[in-house]
């Protein structure tokens, strides 16, 4: 029994195509997954249920839900259907939830909106909702702001409000794509949990094919704005007809093929670092409270290597980042390059060329008005004098990323995130450094990029004899690109050692929680299909 | 939420401090004698030198400070060299109708720019929409002592509605006076109203842009319900701000509108003791404004943090 029908929904925005022909059923307490990478139409598909478009869009198609055709409805019905009868919830936790309202006035909104309670007992049925989610009423009263919340707090806060009228469907865009592994598993959880208690019907919109696995009944592939291939999840997971669905699948267990050769010099030496912030006071005159980012962290980095940096946000990684870069200065231990030379803001510039960086948002790490050549030429300014063969270097830093001389004259805007990035990788070449410090540097890419870029940072690496610090909250794209790695927890490192060793025999109860909660495809899905077929 | 009122009050009483010092010594530096110039270009030394004496300024110059300071915090502003009247008595003559008039231009201007922002930003694009952004150009645009004119004429002379100017005191009543100030008012509040509406449509745009707005459309609510819900006190923040500056520009810088409606207000006041060097009523009158200023800012202060959550914690 379908909850929803959409058929053939098609949606122009200005006349550009955004989707088309997008037909398929949500049955009645189920979990439908709708995956793709970005740009597919996903959202878009989401926001035309719910009838939220932008301006300037052009839709046709039906979305029936019983037996009203939601496309035909006029504004005013809308607004009683959603967050009634259909809740949604977004990506972003850290900005959904209106910074000026209390978390029990936001959720208690949703009831009073739609008539179903005063304003009194509105807040009765919002504590409850907050308890279901699992926010105690002891920590999380109802008087509580959502800057007081971390993000998973506040997306627990926004299903709470998208689930307060019970609705038949609940739509949740990307819900666990800005969230922390562990964070994400009880998300997960909680939405799976709703599904199964209120018989609730859940589309849930993702790039990632393992959340899906986990969690999904149906799934569609999308692409293009079109859906390419639907079906149960289990099935499609296993024939994965289309061939768009493969090589997706293919990407998404991409492993570069890899044959470092370690060499003992030792290009970067951590030894006991540590450092700390002051907090704002309590009280005018007490105690300054301190928080203790990075507390005596100590590894070393050779030439050729692969180290990996894994821990979730909040537990000093970006701080240790920071310093290691000579951004920040550390308050206890040495930071040395080459072993050698100390590592701190002050530090010399030819030394700063050694050491290069490649950070993860592809979009905001570039000046717009700029000229490749020059974004990428920009680390010369660490050298005594512009080399006189700058032309060509630049020429070959972006034919090493894959790039041509031809785009040297081009502006930023011109290219894709994937392009973006290597970009951002020939600028980290151009001075021929011995340490790259990948900072999320594939994060934000799409699945099928990610693999490019990875299969590139593998062979420059081997080229030349590279060292990298690959910092990622990915487990997957950790073990693929690394040789050794650390686990960070609460400023520690609380496990480090050879990647494969770590992975299939992890000994901290953190690292065993981390792996526990990162989602994979069941093993048993991929038999059957070898490397070779899918690639 | 008291402990933020009790901080900001903290570093407001040292910038008080700080410009009371700088508003002395500045003017202390500025050569020319008073005593002298008091008396005129004819005097006998004697007599300037006990008229220096009667005035004080023969003591040391932090001696001066501390009496100038002292007599303020209880009051006494000091003598005028010209009026030979205490200052207080003038100030608060001059208040009577700079703090009443500038009240009415701010609630005019805020009564006029929020409905009209709130109303261009929700139908942005819309031939309404331009209209409004052309009108609020336009008041920007006109020099208001020109307005000031125009209304007199309209108002005054052809419809005889309001007097032409003057003031003609609160012991006359209440709504006599308020009808006096009426075009002033009206003519300081239109530059201000026209700004405030433009700062008040892009804040709410902004705001409009906002993911909690998508999630508050999620929710059921609908356009009009959303702005008024959960756009409008998102959008405050940078509004309250100008608020903030209108209220200080126009305590001490309505003199041109003081002018065209001879009105005895403080603009006018500073004008003619500058122009007479009665430098102690130009250190009590801008060092009340600096107060003026600053009791100004702690209350948006204040209002920031009733208007959002976050900053309460903040120092």
């Amino acid at each position: 029994m379908s909850l929803i029908r959409v058929e053939n929904l098609s949606l122009d925005i200005h006349g550009t195509p955004i989707l088309r022909d997008v037909s398929f059923e949500i049955p009645q307490g189920k979990v439908f997954g709708l995956v793709g990478e970005s740009g597919s139409g996903k959202s878009m598909t989401s926001l035309a249920l719910m009838k939220l478009l932008p301006e300037g869009g052009d839709r046709s198609g039906r979305a029936v839900m019983d037996g009203r055709d939601l496309f035909a409805l006029d504004e005013d019905t809308m607004c009683g259907i959603r967050g009634n009868e259909i809740g949604m919830i977004f990506q972003e936790p850290m900005t959904a939830l209106n910074p000026v309202q209390t978390i029990g006035d936001q959720v208690a909104e949703a009831l009073i909106i739609h008539g179903a309670a005063t304003r009194r007992e509105a807040l009765t049925l919002a504590r409850e909702k907050l308890d279901r989610v699992g926010l105690d009423g002891a920590r999380f009263p109802l008087d509580r702001y959502p800057h007081e919340l971390s993000g998973g707090q506040r997306q627990r806060v926004c299903i709470a409000m998208a689930v307060a009228l019970r609705p038949r469907l609940l739509i949740a865009d990307e819900p666990t794509t800005a969230l922390d592994v562990t964070t994400q598993a009880q998300i997960l959880d909680l939405l799976r949990g709703l599904v199964d208690e209120e018989g609730m019907s859940l589309l849930l919109i993702t790039h990632d094919l393992a959340v899906v696995a986990g969690v999904a009944d149906h799934v569609a592939v999308m692409q293009h704005g079109r859906i390419v291939e639907q079906g149960t999840t289990e099935a499609l997971f296993r024939t994965r007809a289309h061939d768009y669905t493969q090589r997706l699948f293919a990407a998404s267990a991409h492993r570069p093929e890899r044959e470092p050769t370690v060499e003992d010099e030792v290009l970067l030496e951590v030894d006991s670092v540590r450092r700390s912030y002051a907090l704002p006071r309590r009280s005018l005159f007490g105690p300054t409270p301190v928080l203790e980012a990075v507390r005596g962290v100590s590894f070393t980095l050779r030439r050729g290597e692969s180290l990996g940096l894994v821990g979730e946000s909040g537990c000093g990684k970006s701080t240790l980042t920071r310093a290691i870069l000579g951004l920040e200065k550390v308050q206890g231990g040495s930071i040395r390059l080459y072993g050698r030379e100390p590592i701190s803001p002050t530090m010399p510039n030819p030394l700063r060329a050694g050491l290069q960086v490649v950070f993860q948002d592809p979009y905001g790490s570039f000046n717009p008005r700029w000229k490749v050549s020059r974004l990428v030429s920009e680390p010369f300014h660490l050298m005594p004098q512009t080399p006189a063969d700058a032309r060509d270097r630049i020429n070959e830093a972006l034919t090493e990323v894959g790039l041509t001389p031809a785009d040297a004259d081009k502006y930023i805007h011109e290219f894709s995130g994937g392009q973006r990035q290597r970009i951002a990788i020939a600028r980290a070449l151009i001075n021929r450094p011995d340490l790259i410090v990948l900072d999320e540097a594939v994060s934000a890419l799409d699945v099928r990029v990610r693999a490019q870029i990875l299969d590139l940072l593998a062979r420059l690496q081997e080229s030349h004899q590279l060292g990298y610090l690959f910092i990622s909250h990915d487990l997957h794209v950790v073990r693929a690109i690394t040789d050794r790695v650390m686990v960070m927890k609460s400023g520690e490192i609380v496990e480090a050692g050879e990647t494969e060793t770590v992975f299939a025999n992890p000994q901290h109860p953190y690292t065993r929680e981390l792996i526990a909660a990162t989602p994979v495809i069941p093993a048993d899905w991929t038999e059957g299909k070898t490397h070779e077929t899918l690639v | 939420m008291l402990r933020f009122a009790l901080q900001r009050l903290v570093s407001l009483t040292i910038s008080l401090i700080v410009a009371s010092m700088v508003i002395f010594f500045v003017i202390e530096v500025i050569p020319g004698d008073p005593a002298a110039y008091m008396l005129g270009m004819n005097a006998q030394p004697e007599t300037i030198a006990a008229l220096r004496r009667d005035l004080g300024l023969d003591q040391a110059l932090f001696t001066r400070y501390l009496g100038w300071i002292g007599g303020m915090l209880t009051g006494d502003f000091g003598t005028s060299y010209t009026y030979r009247v205490p200052v207080s008595e003038l100030v608060l003559a001059r208040m009577g109708v700079s703090l009443p008039l500038t009240v009415y231009a701010l609630v005019l201007s805020t009564l006029i720019a929020f409905p009209v922002g709130l109303i261009a930003a929700a139908r942005r694009g819309s031939g309404l929409d331009a209209g409004i952004m052309g009108a609020t150009q336009l008041g920007i645009a006109v020099p208001n002592f020109w307005f000031a004119m125009l209304l007199v004429l309209f108002f005054s002379i052809t419809l005889q509605w309001f007097s032409a100017g003057g003031f003609p005191g609160w012991d006359r009543g209440f709504w006599v006076n308020i009808k006096a100030l009426t075009l002033p008012a009206v003519a300081l509040a239109l530059p201000q109203a026209s700004i405030l509406a433009r700062v008040m449509r892009s804040a709410v745009i902004e705001t409009l842009g906002q993911d909690y707005i998508r999630t508050a459309r999620a929710k059921g609510l609908s356009a009009r319900q959303t702005v008024v819900r959960h756009a409008l006190r998102n959008a405050l923040i940078p509004v309250l701000t100008i608020i903030g500056l209108q209220f200080s520009f126009l305590l001490a810088g309505g003199i041109i509108i003081e002018n065209v409606f001879f009105l005895p207000g403080l603009g006018r006041l500073i004008f003619q003791a500058i122009t007479q060097r009665d430098l102690i009523v130009v250190e009590s009158v801008v060092m009340l404004l600096v107060f003026a200023v600053i009791l100004v800012t702690f209350l948006v202060d204040l209002a920031y943090a009733a208007a959002d959550p976050r900053l309460r914690r903040r120092a």
